[in-house]
């Protein structure tokens, strides 16, 4: 392999990225760095191989390295890997099949609440034999029935809605995450399923499998320390493998009959596309993923109640989907990761320095307009106070100059 | 034994008589065309044949076993497909995908395979481009596989309407308005097509079709419909001296200059 300019450059910024971290281990605007130098790597023209190795580097060895300097920035990449799932599974329902979702959530919070009925004490308040909560091994086989069960929920809210189009099914698809809020909200009575309002705690963690491993080799760590790099290597791998499947699907017959469905309806039903089962397939799909990453949550939470899933959520994936790009696997990534991190770090981090400028009591004096107190400047500027009314700009410019979204889909080379 | 044949196929919209007991039997080997006057069902007997519409009496078998009541994907999969009058491509999509959807009755993946992206899944896949690939060719579109559709010029797309149509792998071939809008030269380069698909692509052709000299240059059978009732049928020669057909062109009337000369 020849090690061109481009490599050197690429692998520079990743090292140079990661250093910045480690020296300036609180600083909000040095692991944003870290985090674009995947963006870098998928921009470089460089193969294939190359950059997986690297992207590979960056998400396995440095970004846990970086979380053992400061934890806060793993639970932001767990944050963000349950996004991009999120993301991803809506991507297929509107970006593919162009199905408009308003209530995505409802699926994530169908698998939230399986794990968290169950692996909780829970359960025991409408099953007799007081066998709750269910042991922490049983977590990864309810992460695969959340699948079969995310599957179902996702083909049944579709059998009465497939004759709907456009608008008509955003309106139900809300309808139908509102019901599953107002169920969650209200299941405490008279038998109590969901707990109500108060939410589930404490929900089981994953098994730690892995401890007598760790101490074999001479790791000797509390789980408290353990649990947030366990739940980051969970969601990164549930994240490679919707990645994995999202992109076998899309260039198979079963994508193009979803993107020809996306297209026009007519026209694929007279190509032979049987329009009402893919539909299902799809909508089955992109659910089975919210539903996975839902028992994700919960196990990482501890505590979950309705709160966690409202209106709001599904709007917020949404826009992720729609920013990144709709139909685009990428665009979906990149749409997630730069929403949770303007909700997480950007603009928290900006309040952080407002804050600090305002404490330092500096007054500045600028000619014509007089001395400018900064101690003065109110609290409703932090930008933490404002962060719908900035996202909300972020649509509106996107949709005037960019609708297509930032990495729309590409051309299916064959 | 025809191939396709239509018994008294009717349909009302409100109080609209579509079309009205309709008769069109179509024999292997054979280009028929269906002709009529603007309004006259001709179009509507397309969308009733392929499942879009459901008829409401009449029966239509095709190669001994009866269409009706079928959805339009399973009609696709019996052997009939399709072009669309106003051109209905997958527009964010590449002139090869498009293709490769026609294909989707003809490939046998299923869910797992595709994910496991199992031995069987790649080699359709291979074999699928391959064949989209030489229906490309043969509508003339090399060189334009990886282009969106929708950027493709107004003649492309029609081409492309029917490579996709034929990637269904039919029996019967519908064409609806193929030339339209197209030049002589265009045209006449289309009919050469369609003259060469015939025993080697598909069995049999009904197309809807105003250009005259086309419908004159290819067909062995002409259909005449006006007010969803079947007026003519015929050799092309006969047709066009019908004096029904005259009359549902051209109106009843006397014509002032034979009068006076």
């Amino acid at each position: 392999m020849k090690v061109g300019l481009a490599h050197l450059a690429v692998a520079t910024y990743v090292i140079a990225s990661a250093a910045l971290v480690f020296v300036f281990s609180q600083s909000v605007l040095a692991f944003l760095f870290f985090e674009a130098s995947l963006l870098v790597i998928y921009y470089a023209s460089i193969e294939q191989n190359t950059k997986v190795c690297l992207s590979a580097l960056v998400l396995l060895v440095l970004l846990p390295l970086l979380g053992s300097v400061n934890g806060y920035f793993l639970e932001i990449a767990i944050q963000i890997a349950i996004f991009v799932i999120l993301a991803l599974g809506l991507n297929i329902v509107v970006g593919f099949v162009g199905l408009l979702n308003l209530g995505f959530v409802a699926f994530y919070a169908i698998g939230a609440y399986l794990w968290a009925i169950f692996g909780s004490p829970q359960a025991n308040q409408f099953l007799p034999g007081n066998l709750f909560p269910l042991a922490s091994g049983w977590f990864f086989p309810f992460l695969i029935l959340s699948v079969g069960v995310g599957a179902f929920t996702g083909a049944l809210l579709g059998l009465p809605v497939l004759r709907l189009r456009g608008d008509y099914l955003a309106v139900v698809t809300l309808g139908f995450a509102e019901v599953v809020r107002a169920l969650v909200n209200n299941f405490d009575r008279p038998i109590n399923i969901t707990n109500g309002p108060r939410g589930i705690t404490p929900i089981e963690k994953p098994p730690l499998f892995f401890q007598p491993l760790l101490e074999f080799i001479g790791l000797k760590a509390e789980p408290a320390v353990i649990y947030p790099f366990y739940f980051y290597f969970i969601a990164l791998l549930i994240v490679m493998l919707t990645v994995l499947i999202s992109r076998r699907l899309e260039d198979s017959r079963i994508g193009r009959a979803w993107k020809a469905i996306r297209e026009d309806e007519i026209a694929a039903a007279a190509m032979g596309i049987p329009v009402v089962r893919m539909k299902l397939l799809g909508l089955a799909v992109g659910a089975s993923f919210a539903s996975a990453v839902g028992v994700l949550f919960a196990a990482k939470q501890v505590f979950i109640n309705p709160e966690s899933f409202t209106f709001m959520e599904s709007i917020g994936v949404l826009a992720m989907v729609i920013l990144g790009g709709m139909g685009s696997i990428p665009g979906a990534i990149l749409g997630a990761t730069g929403v949770t991190i303007l909700n997480l770090q950007l603009l928290k981090g900006l309040s952080l320095w407002l804050n600090s400028v305002r404490q330092s009591g500096i007054v500045l004096s600028i000619p014509l307009l007089g001395n400018l107190d900064l101690s003065q400047i109110p609290a409703q500027f932090e930008p933490a106070k404002y962060e719908r009314m900035v996202f909300g700009l972020i649509l509106i410019l996107m949709m005037a100059f960019r609708p297509q979204g930032v990495l729309p889909p590409r051309k299916r080379g064959h | 034994m025809a191939l396709l044949e239509l018994r008294g196929v009717s349909k009302r919209f409100g109080g609209l008589q579509a079309l009205n007991r309709v008769d069109l039997t179509l024999e292997d080997g054979m280009i028929a065309a269906l002709i009529g006057p603007n309004g006259a069902g001709k179009t509507t007997l397309f969308h009733t044949l392929t499942g879009i519409y459901r008829l409401d009496e009449g029966e239509i078998h095709f190669g001994g076993r009866s269409l009706v009541g079928l959805k339009p994907d399973k009609i696709t999969g019996a052997g009939i497909s399709r072009t669309f009058q106003n051109i209905r491509l997958f527009a964010r999509m590449t002139v090869l995908e498009n293709v490769l959807v026609g294909m989707h009755c003809r490939i046998r993946t299923n869910l797992w395979g595709t994910l496991l992206q199992s031995e069987g899944f790649r080699h359709q896949e291979i074999d699928a481009s391959r064949k989209a690939m030489e229906l490309v060719d043969l509508t003339g579109l090399r060189g334009k596989e990886n282009e969106w559709a929708h950027q493709l010029s107004y003649g492309e797309q029609r081409r492309l309407e029917i490579a996709r149509a034929l990637a269904a792998d039919p029996k019967v071939l519908l064409l609806d308005e193929p030339t339209a809008g197209m030049n002589t030269t265009e045209a006449r380069s289309l009919m050469m097509l369609f003259k060469d698909l015939i025993g080697r692509y598909v069995q049999a052709m009904l197309l809807i079709e105003h250009n005259m000299r086309v419908v004159m240059g290819i067909s062995d059978r002409v259909h005449v419909l006006d007010y969803g009732e079947k007026i003519a049928e015929g050799h092309p020669d006969e047709v066009r001296r019908d004096p029904r057909v005259i009359e549902a062109y051209l109106g009843r009337g006397t014509w002032v200059g034979d009068a006076q000369s």
